[in-house]
């Protein structure tokens, strides 16, 4: 049978995933966590805590602050230490709480028992919903949507069916490929959970077929378990983990230019989301920690990590054996679509997925040549755009143009840097274009 | 044959009569009236486009002077220009206090070392959005060099010992573009004063003082020396960081002696009298490499053990 896929671009890196045979440790919890208030896409959430203030663990710290926005909490027990900026993987400082750790004391709240709880029909969509929000869960992926806000469905909308993101078409990633292995109970119950709380009767999963144990465990469970659950399993190709693409290769429906998904009847989650909703409703444990996978061609021991949200990342590197000494840079996320980060006593944040140490020779770009006009970043990208023009345009500030040539609908994946043969920065070009347009559009919705 | 050449001729000559009749009455009925003074203006103007007067171009702001010329002034002709079109106008032209871009950041590549290398598309604006830059500091100068590309008069330049972008003050206009290129916003236009002398903090680094230390041995560190040293308060600090008003400014240089870190920087002035002895110790110790112009005889002033002289005298 032909694997499904989606339609159109798109480029296959290699796999590299070096540990996905590694199961899930928990972390050590560290001496002191950093925890950003603004780890979501939307505003950042409001410190309701002060300094010298006694948490425990999941203890509320900063509160949503809007509609897009998500609850923080407590990662560890002990005395909040000081709040102030403190700089990120970017460089620039944003609002944090830095706690000092003192034993590891839980909210009572919280069940921290293993037995799973498939009681789904105890709740009611809207308790669902809102045991989410108070949870502070956001999309695991990377893009850190607040899930909240993904599950409230405009009435005059109607969603079809729950896809669940297992793809990690990033190279490297194992970490939802782990969660599918040693979590697969909890995350087909968060699974119904979502379709619960979207009214949907069908979910499907989406699955890369270099995860075939992976697809193999799930399979052969809901067809005992739950069978409203389908699993799909899905050819390698990059960027499958998008949400549109994904939607495009289970559904065959495409999301029109500018849309959202649930405007074709999707409601798209991360598989670790998925865990995450589990967690959150059944157990009432709010997203203080996440799965990272640790991982670069010359270090020891790439491994999977249950960690604490605030960690520093200078602490994973060395429980995998220390920093190779050929890395030639440290990446937070997957190598297509994860950032560079400049130091590593930043903290592991709801999004990060992966600390990726890549050594010197593949972690540069290779010499700039002019374009040829070959047009293999238009082969490449699977948004159907025209990444050579939109570079331009953004380059040269024409704004204008580059909103005319749908320079939002480039979802950042990197296929077109991946291609070009003469190694020209054109998503840099690209991205620059689109934030500018984002500004402009958002500064004329505001003047209406 | 004859008969063909006369035949194409007086075909084509009837359409271009007709042509030409067609022309010269629609030239004639839809005549746009434009005032002749507009081209006249246009043609007083330097003609960069650069956009320092707040119109889109020259011949735009041409026709807004016509028009009214109360409040108008281009920066980039200055009073003379204004003068003349004054002149073929009739009427008063304001003159704004004359100005000049100063580059408000002392990070250079000796005191800003580099914490990681950056290879992405070379220009500010997409460094600026994308991290905090290839130093410890994520508010000083990224040297890429966008404000020397939108400099219209040659104004600007990296310099090479520097990283840093010099300003060519005969040549500045003050049009604002670099200013407004810049995406830290390390260029301001301040007041022009006799020679080109200034007095600024050359740093906009607002991190507490030991992180922007860390960073860079030049930052303002917010120690707040300046603001009680200064007489006029014309020193503000916000932020960890002391800005000068250089309106309020009188040059008198008491709040750069103060300055522990060279964040301080004065800029064009003659050297300082020997009889002033505190001062070159003070500098001597923090190590201040301040930008300061020597003549040649003046070698043996104090002034004159500046590690880094960044003279640039014409």
């Amino acid at each position: 049978m032909e694997l499904k896929t989606f339609s159109m671009g798109g480029v296959h890196p290699a796999d590299k995933k070096l540990s996905a045979g590694s199961p899930i440790q928990a972390f050590p919890v560290p001496a002191q966590v950093t925890i950003p208030c603004a780890m979501h896409i939307g505003a950042p959430a409001e410190i309701v805590v002060a300094k010298g203030d006694k948490v425990k663990v999941g203890t509320l710290i900063a509160k949503a602050n809007g509609f897009v926005s998500a609850n923080i909490h407590s990662s560890v027990s002990g005395t909040v230490f000081k709040i102030e900026p403190v700089a990120d993987a970017s460089g620039y400082t944003k609002m944090a709480v830095v706690i000092n750790v003192e034993g590891d004391e839980w909210e009572e709240t919280i069940d921290r028992t293993p037995d799973i709880n498939a009681n789904v029909d105890a709740y009611s969509p809207e308790e669902i919903i809102n045991l989410v929000h108070e949870a502070g869960v956001v999309g695991m992926g990377g893009a850190t949507f607040p899930t909240k806000v993904k599950l409230s469905i405009p009435l005059e909308k109607k969603a079809e069916a729950v896809l669940i993101n297992a793809v990690e078409c990033e190279p490297y990633l194992t970490a939802d490929h782990r969660v599918l292995l040693e979590k697969a109970d909890e995350m087909l119950i968060g699974t119904r959970l979502l379709m619960k709380a979207v009214k949907v009767e069908r979910a499907y999963v989406g699955i890369e077929q270099n995860k075939m144990d992976a697809i193999e465990k799930l399979t052969a469970l809901c067809a005992s378990k739950y069978p409203d659950i389908t699993i799909v399993p899905l050819k390698l190709r990059y960027p499958q983990g998008s949400e549109k693409h994904l939607i495009k290769a289970i559904m065959g429906k495409e999301v029109p230019s500018g849309r959202l998904p649930i405007d074709v009847g999707a409601v798209v989650d991360n598989a670790g989301t998925a865990v995450a909703v589990y967690e959150a409703v059944m157990k009432k444990k709010p997203l203080i920690e996440r799965v990272v996978t640790v991982t670069g061609d010359s270090v020891k021991n790439p491994s999977n990590f249950m960690v604490r949200i605030g960690t520093p990342i200078q602490a994973l590197i060395e429980a995998v054996g220390g920093l190779p000494e050929d890395t030639g840079k440290i990446i937070s996320g997957g190598p297509m679509m994860g950032k560079a980060i400049t130091r590593t006593d930043i903290p592991v944040a709801k999004g990060t997925s992966g600390v990726l140490m890549l050594p010197e020779s593949l972690a540069h770009r290779g010499p700039l040549a002019n374009c040829i006009r070959c047009g293999k970043c238009v082969d490449a990208c699977p948004m159907g755009l025209e990444p050579y023009l939109l570079a331009i345009y953004g380059k040269n500030k024409n704004f204008e143009e580059s909103e005319a040539n749908h320079v939002t609908d480039c979802i950042e994946c990197g296929c077109c840097v991946f291609s070009c043969p003469s190694n020209r920065p054109i998503l840099d070009f690209v991205r620059f274009g689109k934030q500018n347009v984002m500004k402009i559009i958002r500064a004329r919705s505001a003047k209406k | 044959m004859d008969n063909v050449i006369v035949v194409s001729l007086l075909v084509l000559g009837g359409i271009a009569a007709l042509a030409a009749v067609i022309l010269y009455v629609i030239s004639k009925k839809f005549k746009v009236e434009e005032d002749p003074r507009i081209d006249q203006v246009a043609d007083l103007l330097p003609g960069a486009n650069c956009g320092g007067c707040g119109y889109a171009g020259c011949r735009n702001f041409a026709e807004g002077c016509v028009k009214d010329l109360n409040g108008k002034f281009c920066t980039a002709g200055g009073s003379d220009v204004m003068a003349k079109i004054a002149e073929v106008l009739g009427g008063e032209v304001s003159a704004p206090d004359p100005k000049v871009a100063v580059v408000r950041c002392g990070g250079s590549t000796a005191c800003r070392p580099k914490t990681n290398k950056y290879e992405g598309a070379a220009t500010c604006a997409i460094v600026a959005s994308t991290y905090g830059g290839e130093t410890g500091c994520a508010f000083g100068c990224i040297g890429l060099g966008d404000c020397v590309a939108v400099c219209k008069f040659g104004a600007l330049s990296i310099d090479e010992a520097t990283g840093l972008p010099k300003v060519n003050e005969e040549k500045c206009t003050a049009c604002g573009a670099c200013a407004s290129a810049c995406p830290k916003m390390v260029i301001e236009l301040r007041k022009k004063a006799l020679k080109f002398r200034k007095v600024y903090v050359s740093c906009v680094n607002k991190d507490k003082g030991p992180i922007a230390k860390k960073a860079c041995s030049n930052a303002c560190i917010g120690c707040g020396k300046c603001v009680k040293a200064c007489n006029f308060e014309a020193i503000k600090l916000e932020n960890n960081l002391a800005y000068i008003d250089s309106s309020l400014c009188k040059m008198c240089r008491k709040c750069v002696e103060q300055c522990p870190t060279g964040a301080l920087k004065e800029e064009n002035f003659p050297p300082r009298k020997p009889k002033d002895e505190a001062a070159p110790q003070l500098n001597a110790a923090s190590g201040a490499d301040k930008v300061n112009i020597n003549p040649p005889q003046a070698q043996q002033a104090p002034m004159a053990d500046n590690k880094n002289n960044q003279s640039n005298e014409q």
